[in-house]
């Protein structure tokens, strides 16, 4: 089942938003651009905030919006996470839960204490919203959306506000969300980073006009320039972590295909975990080279080679089993090793980045 | 003190107490209104609420008597009523201050809501609270010290008012003979130990509200 349908059309002075987007029923939708590019708006018109969107919402099966009909932003079930936590600033912690929970539809028993916990903020309940640092009150905002038993979450750049000490303090609790809530969630951002660390699924935003949208690892393993991120290109890969080496300090990461040998950073075996490969870290070569520092090594089949930023450079997308890595080359050697669609080649990756919970990537 | 001067200190507060009552269940929704508007007639509108600030009392009240006249549009309506003329009475008393009043009670409220914006009932629409239910349990809470000084400046400001009520009341004992006219009354008639025992009185009284306002508006919080 999808989560969302949205067809959209919302006019103002100077900007257009125009938009068809299917989302998933489950996990983290990335709604990415740049700034202007109509993230938030969409977002405001699936929350009801926009009257004036015209277009079409379903979610969950759910007709929202069809022609005349427009179900009033009170009457839609999401919870909404804005950029600045905007807590009522007349009610305690608690009194700001509550909000929510006395006024949901179902009010399911253990709903506040699910969300306390889910954002662990147990301690600060009776405080009042002045009192809290800006990290405490996103999470007391995250644990309030959370208390109207959403069936979409909808958050704004929940991170924006914050230092990087706080977003490290509040990612964690976004995976967490992320592993145990089975709703869709539509997460708008401009960092590359949360993207790579959070999404399953992406829509890319320019002008008000979806780019391109789709699975993660799908869509970054793309040599179309026009969907990057932002700054270097590179593959994002799901494995689990299947054997952790105490001799070397090294885990191996598997996935679909093959294995990565990464830096072990105490992550449990048996743990699922997302791998950042970025294309100037892969090197292709015909035979397997011999006597490399070069851990990794993979066997892999050329499918796609395209452009890069720079003339002298190309870019090839290789696939190691079902899974897609992108490689740095320049073209002189694309030129004099042959390497084109169909070749099999040896992707050798001089790094990886585990993106775990303290942030960040990690190398080996 | 004479009975006389009680009375009017009686009719004065009976007076600013239904003006307040009344121009605060008026006021609110209309300073909700002007406040969340984008409508062509805001502009009107607050001109017409403000205007009782920068006219003289006498031409507000000029035209007023004229409306309550017998050939003016609130005239035809108290005959229609069956109700007796406006003019020289505790009711025409209360009409008038209503619209003298006005401004004191809107602009605070206005303001106090203006200054909330609009994300918090976003907030709180998004967490299935209805436009009513939003109003009542956030931006009302969150207007209370608006909601203070408006009671306070609108309850002071009926009970101060002269030139208005000498045009549509006159000065009958009991009715119209309100404490700011019973003074002047005084005055005139070079009686002023008896004009400063009202005066002072008065100047003690507003004094009281206003200073009650300031000790009891609540700290003001950072949303």
């Amino acid at each position: 089942m999808d989560g969302i349908r949205a067809t959209l059309r919302l006019d103002r002075t100077g900007f257009s938003l125009e938009t068809d987007i299917v989302i998933p029923d489950r996990g983290i939708t990335s709604i990415f651009g740049p700034s202007g590019s109509g993230k938030t708006t969409l977002l405001r018109c699936v929350a009801g905030l926009e009257p004036a969107a015209s277009g079409t919402i379903s979610v969950r099966g759910e007709r929202w919006q069809e022609g005349k009909f427009f179900l009033p932003a009170h009457k839609r079930p999401v919870g909404y996470v804005f950029q600045e936590a905007s807590l009522f600033p007349h009610l305690s912690v608690a009194g700001n839960l509550r909000y929510g929970l006395r006024r949901s539809a179902t009010s399911r028993i253990g709903l506040l204490d699910r969300a306390v916990e889910l954002a662990g903020i147990a301690t600060l309940l009776e405080r009042r919203p002045e009192s809290l640092s800006g990290g405490e009150r996103q999470r007391v905002a995250i644990a309030r959306a959370l208390c109207v038993d959403p069936q979409v979450l909808l958050m704004d750049e929940p991170l924006s506000g914050l230092d990087q000490a706080r977003k490290s303090e509040i990612l964690p609790y976004l995976e967490r969300l992320h592993e145990e809530l089975e709703i869709p969630i539509l997460y708008v951002t401009h960092s590359a980073e949360e993207v790579v660390r959070l999404a399953d699924h992406l829509v890319l935003l320019d002008a008000g006009r979806v780019r391109a949208q789709g699975t993660l690892p799908d869509l970054l393993s793309r040599l179309d320039p026009g969907i990057r991120l932002g700054g270097d290109p590179g593959a994002v890969l799901e494995g689990t972590v299947g054997e952790r080496d105490g001799i070397w300090h090294l885990a191996r990461i598997d996935f679909p295909g093959g294995a990565l040998w990464a830096r072990d950073t105490g992550i449990a075996e048996g743990r699922s975990v997302r791998l950042r490969v970025l294309a100037r870290d892969v090197g292709l070569s015909l035979e397997p080279p011999r006597d490399t520092s070069i851990l990794n090594l993979l066997p892999a089949k050329v499918e796609e080679i395209g452009e890069d930023d720079h003339p002298g450079l190309a870019l090839a997308r290789v696939r190691v089993g079902s899974t897609a890595l992108l490689a740095r080359l320049t073209r002189r050697s694309a030129a004099t090793l042959g390497i084109a669609p169909g070749r099999q080649v040896w992707a050798q990756v001089k790094s990886v980045a585990l993106m775990d919970e303290r942030g960040g990537g990690e190398e080996p | 003190m004479d009975r006389n001067d009680l009375l009017s200190l009686w009719l004065t507060l009976r007076l600013a107490l239904s003006v307040t009552a009344i121009l605060l269940a008026v006021g609110t929704p209309l300073a909700w209104w002007l406040a969340r508007t984008a409508s062509r007639w805001k502009g009107p509108v607050a001109a017409v609420v403000s205007l009782p600030l920068v006219l003289p009392p006498s031409v507000l009240g000029f035209y007023l008597l004229l409306a309550m006249g017998p050939h003016g549009p609130l005239g035809h309506l108290t005959a229609a009523l069956g109700m007796d003329p406006l003019p020289f009475t505790f009711r025409g008393l209360v009409v008038a201050s209503l619209l003298y009043s006005l401004p004191f009670t809107v602009q605070p409220m206005q303001s106090a809501f203006e200054s909330q914006g609009r994300r918090l009932l976003e907030v709180a629409a998004t967490m299935r609270a209805s436009p009513l239910d939003a109003f009542l349990s956030v931006a009302a809470p969150l207007a209370l010290p608006g909601f203070l000084t408006a009671t306070a400046m609108t309850f002071a400001h009926t009970v101060g008012e002269f030139g208005v009520v000498l045009m549509i009341g006159g000065d009958l004992p009991g009715a119209t003979r309100v404490a700011s006219i019973r003074i002047f009354d005084h005055v005139e008639a070079m009686d002023y130990g008896a004009a400063h025992r009202l005066a002072g009185t008065l100047l003690a009284s507003s004094f009281l509200v206003l200073l009650s306002v300031q000790l009891w508006r609540p700290r003001r919080r950072t949303a």
